[in-house]
């Protein structure tokens, strides 16, 4: 007889690894770090329509000290790079990086001498949100993917 | 010294070292008085063939008269250098600064010459036609230096 069934309905097994995890995943702390238009489809994605809460990442913070997860809107231009990059430094392990729309993930179509080719020249990137500007819905699906990938991570899965 | 006069809109082009005489002149006269600044850029002719290869043009307007003029001046590659109007028009001071950031044109006596828009060291000046659209420099990346 197997331990699940002793203790039926009143304990579920798991690891304590799983556990956090899925508190993690369940109580994302975004910081925003929006210089376009995508910022504005993040204001829309975390008000009531859309309501990111209903995944638990609704505690906005503009401080990267108090978040988890920082969701990068819009271009990055070089003199934006150094600052980016101490944002990232200054945010506590463990942490995500969302890179939100063309700009952030490419460059979009600004191909010239001070706009940064992509976000991930300088931090990691967790998930690319493709979209000038993305539609909240591609947002929190970024946001699922994330906590898809806290999941993985905790079961020794590849992401 | 030229005068064109297209669509409505008085073009004047002027010698350089009668910039700062001509414009304070057109500030301060009763029957011009220009106000107002309101841009200075510069111009690559480059791929037009036209020599002398730079210009700068400023933009004036009038407030009390409402009339524009455009005053405009060749430069060549060997003397990119002006003298500020900061001291008629204080706008002049960002306008200045980001056309010798784009250009590399030097404004003689300019309080705070240094760069607007691009971080503090950049090579080259971007706005002129011979710079390549792909050429990339290295990322900065001290807080520093921005």
């Amino acid at each position: 007889m197997a331990l699940t069934d002793v203790f039926a309905g009143a304990v579920i097994p798991t690891k304590v690894k799983e556990v956090v995890a899925w508190g993690r995943k369940n109580s994302l702390w975004p910081m925003p770090y929006a210089t376009a238009c995508c910022g504005i489809e993040f204001m829309g994605t975390v008000s009531s329509y859309f309501d990111i809460s209903r995944f638990g990442a609704e505690l906005v913070r503009f401080s990267p000290r108090q978040a988890d997860l920082l969701i990068v809107l819009g271009t990055i231009n070089y003199k934006q790079a150094p600052i980016l990059k101490k944002i990232y430094d200054q945010m506590c392990e463990p942490k995500w990086v969302i890179s939100a729309g063309a700009c952030a993930s490419s460059g979009g179509f600004y191909n010239n001498y001070n706009v940064l080719q992509g976000i991930d020249e300088i931090i990691p990137v967790d998930v690319y949100v493709p979209g000038c500007p993305p539609r909240p819905e591609a947002i929190l699906h970024a946001v699922m993917k994330v906590q898809e990938k806290i999941e993985k991570e905790a079961k020794g899965q590849a992401a | 010294m030229s005068v064109d006069e297209t669509l409505n809109q008085l073009s004047v082009v002027i010698q350089k070292n009668q910039l700062h005489e001509i414009l304070n002149f057109l500030k301060n006269d009763p029957r011009t008085s220009f106000e107002m600044l309101i841009d200075i850029c510069g111009v690559d002719y480059l791929k037009m063939n036209e020599s002398p290869r730079y210009e700068v043009v400023y933009h004036l307007y009038s407030i009390s008269l409402n009339h524009r003029v455009r005053i405009r001046i060749k430069l060549d590659e060997k003397d990119l250098s002006l003298k500020t109007v900061t001291d008629l028009w204080p706008a002049a001071n960002w306008f200045e600064r980001e056309t010798a950031e784009m250009f590399g044109i030097v404004f003689q006596g300019h309080p705070n010459p240094k760069n607007l828009l691009l971080y503090e060291g950049f090579p080259g000046h971007p706005l002129r036609k011979d710079y390549p659209v792909d050429k990339r420099h290295a990322i900065p990346v001290s807080l520093e230096k921005v």
